[in-house]
């Protein structure tokens, strides 16, 4: 009889399945864990004491920065909490831009899912098919703010401008021919509008691609039906927000409980799960992208019937037109205050969440009145599903340990912030 | 939703009389306030009443408030200098953070419900009594994900939780010293870390980096928010 040894492994934090810098302390007994510590905090930045020191509007780039592949959601949080306070609504074409954005931002965060996932237990191709479509959507994201992945485009009051009347087109350089380019320009050469409604047309075809390759695929449902089951009580219990707690069977959405934007003015659906295992929340992220396209193709519509300001008048709070600025002396004086000092917020608390990509994204905000922020706190769902880590994994072998991390859908920026 | 809000305020402050101290609705919130030693209970309560049934805890949260209401702009003096008045130095001796004169409680914990059932929310907040020790009951018994919150809550302000199964710091480094979101930690903290050639290993010096105002903090009373204050700003 060999005697049998209990572990103390060390995962991580520079582990490729550990997505970040997650470092994980398994005791197992053979190949079963039986407990699972997580050491967080690896990428702790102090997002909340830093926009403490800062005026209102200079945090919105932190916000970018917190959960990096879902960006503009996190802004969409934090700017909802300082227009419920500043009591401002932003123009009606302006919740339309944000809630199109929130859904491309969820298809850009359920794309680099499905493929980090996909990657870690062993379906290499879903890596390159993911990046492919997010391409699309990150030049979306460079024609509105010029940045690809850290926009900041949303402001309190609105969106930082318009949508562009063109979309930009590459440019012939040593790695691209002449037939290069005309293949990337060819959906390119109408409005930003255009460019987006062509992707909604091509993206059903790309999520059946995808699910062809995975969704009676021996091998992953091997690696991931029954793996990391949670019942609803424990899901709730154990804070699970977004596809977690959907995956288990409750039907809880904020863009149908709680709506925010224009989500009560749109047709969608919300698939749940039935089992509460990886390969439910596998199927609910699935559905969601359909539904995703779905809402952009709606608001799609509706931009482009419906013209109209995209901020708030109230300068106080946002930017004057740049014409304006330079006839205007009062404009210019806005915009100098604005520049130098930002905008005071009413001493209170507010607390505003969104369907975030992940699960629910609040931010709490403290104001003693000032032009910076008392306290702000920021509700990341990556945070209490990390905290669910041990619970999922225990009694699972070592290899599950990566789908479940996959299934969580971890980012660190937001779980360490 | 407000009608929906002010009945179970009412509900509340019927049941819980005399454990809640205050409760008030504001932007379409419901806050109350609880003692820290009834906090267990109305905790417990507030999960298993059925016309409250918060079954879920979405976030606790810390705050600080030593400095609250202070502001960095001193209207006697003249330029731009006059915007980094400061109450206190930030040099990191224990002279200058004891100069601090507090009155009142300190730290408070926040807590945010949500009832999946209701769909409703609630803002509980509870203020620690000893300011040099605060102290708190967890409520990891009642929601399970408390765990996490509550580490977080000790590690960036230390405040303490009773029967808290496994109290560790969780953000911040592996032997970090201080309480980070404390008002009164430097915002670039205390030491600098750096990989020393010599001794081969990495080393933790005083922080070599000088602490930088450059938009002072200023309080302003804004006309359109509370029309019943008088005079202007």
């Amino acid at each position: 009889m060999p005697e049998i040894k209990n572990f103390t492994l060390n995962f991580g934090p520079a582990h490729p399945a550990a997505h970040g810098v997650l470092r994980l302390i398994l005791e197992m007994d053979g190949e079963v864990i039986q407990r699972a510590d997580p050491h967080i905090g690896l990428l702790h930045r102090g997002t909340e004491k830093l926009a403490e020191s800062k005026p209102y509007n200079q945090s919105i780039g932190y916000m970018d920065r917190l959960d990096y592949v879902s960006m503009m959601c996190n802004e969409h949080g934090y700017v909802l909490a300082l227009e419920k306070m500043l009591g401002i609504e932003a123009p009606i074409r302006a919740q339309y831009i944000r809630t199109m954005f929130d859904e491309i931002t969820r298809i850009l965060n359920h794309l680099l899912w499905i493929g980090a996932h996909g990657l870690d237990v062993g379906a290499m191709t879903m890596f390159l098919y993911a990046f492919r479509e997010r391409e699309d959507l990150m030049d979306v994201y460079e024609a509105v703010s010029g940045a690809r992945l850290h926009a900041t485009y949303y402001r309190p009051g609105g969106v930082y401008r318009d949508l562009p009347d063109t979309m930009p087109l590459h440019e012939k350089s040593k790695w691209y021919s002449d037939a290069d380019i005309r293949r990337l320009n060819k959906n390119r050469g109408g409005s930003v509008l255009d460019f987006i409604e062509d992707f909604t047309q091509r993206f059903p075809h790309y999520v059946d691609e995808y699910e062809t390759l995975l969704t009676d695929n021996r091998i992953w449902k091997q690696r991931l039906v029954d793996i990391g089951i949670v019942s609803p009580e424990r899901a709730l219990q154990l804070g699970l927000t977004g596809a977690m707690l959907r995956g288990s069977g409750v039907e809880w959405d904020l863009r149908k409980k709680q709506p925010y934007a224009m989500y009560d003015q749109l047709d969608f659906d919300i698939p749940v799960g039935t089992n509460g295992d990886s390969y439910d929340r596998y199927l609910v992220r699935m559905e969601e992208m359909r539904q995703s396209n779905r809402i952009i193709n709606q608001c799609v519509d509706w931009l482009r019937i419906n013209p109209g300001p995209v901020m708030h008048e109230d300068h106080k709070i946002t930017q004057p037109k740049r014409e304006a600025m330079k006839g205007d002396m009062e404009a210019l004086i806005h915009h100098f205050k604005l520049a130098t000092e930002g905008y005071c917020l009413p001493e209170g608390e507010a607390y505003a969440a969104i369907e975030h990509p992940k699960g629910e994204f609040g931010c709490y905000i403290v104001s003693d009145g000032a032009n910076k922020p008392y306290r702000l706190k920021v509700r990341a769902p990556g945070f209490a599903h990390m905290s669910a880590m041990d619970e999922l994994t225990k009694g699972h072998m070592l290899a599950d340990v990566v789908t479940v991390i996959g299934t969580m859908d971890i980012v660190f920026g937001e779980v360490d912030r | 939703m407000s009608a929906h809000l002010t009945t179970l305020q009412t509900h509340l402050e019927s049941v819980l009389v005399d454990k809640i101290e205050t409760s008030v609705i504001a932007l379409g919130e419901l806050t109350i306030e609880v003692a820290p030693q009834n906090w267990l209970e109305v905790a417990t309560f507030l999960r298993d009443d059925s016309v409250s049934s918060f079954e879920q805890l979405i976030d606790i949260c810390g705050v600080d408030y030593l400095t609250y209401g202070e502001s960095e702009w001193d209207n006697s003096g003249s330029g731009f200098s006059r915007g980094v008045k400061r109450e206190f130095s930030f040099d990191g001796s224990d002279d200058a953070v004891e100069a601090i004169e507090f009155e009142g409680k300190r730290f408070a914990v926040v807590t945010h419900l949500l009832s999946i059932k209701h769909n409703h929310r609630i803002r509980v907040k509870s203020y620690c009594d000893d300011n040099e020790f605060p102290m708190m009951d967890s409520v990891e018994g009642v929601w399970n994900v408390a765990n996490w919150f509550e580490r977080e809550a000790f590690d960036l302000f230390g405040i303490m939780f009773n029967n808290h199964p496994d109290l560790r710091r969780i953000l911040t480094d592996y032997g970090f010293v201080g309480h980070p979101f404390r008002k009164d930690f430097p915002l670039i903290g205390h030491v600098d870390m750096r990989y020393d050639e010599e001794l081969k290993r990495v080393i933790y010096e005083p922080v070599s980096i000088e602490d930088r105002t450059l938009v002072p903090r200023v309080i302003r009373t804004d006309q359109r928010f509370s029309p019943a204050v008088e005079g202007d700003e």
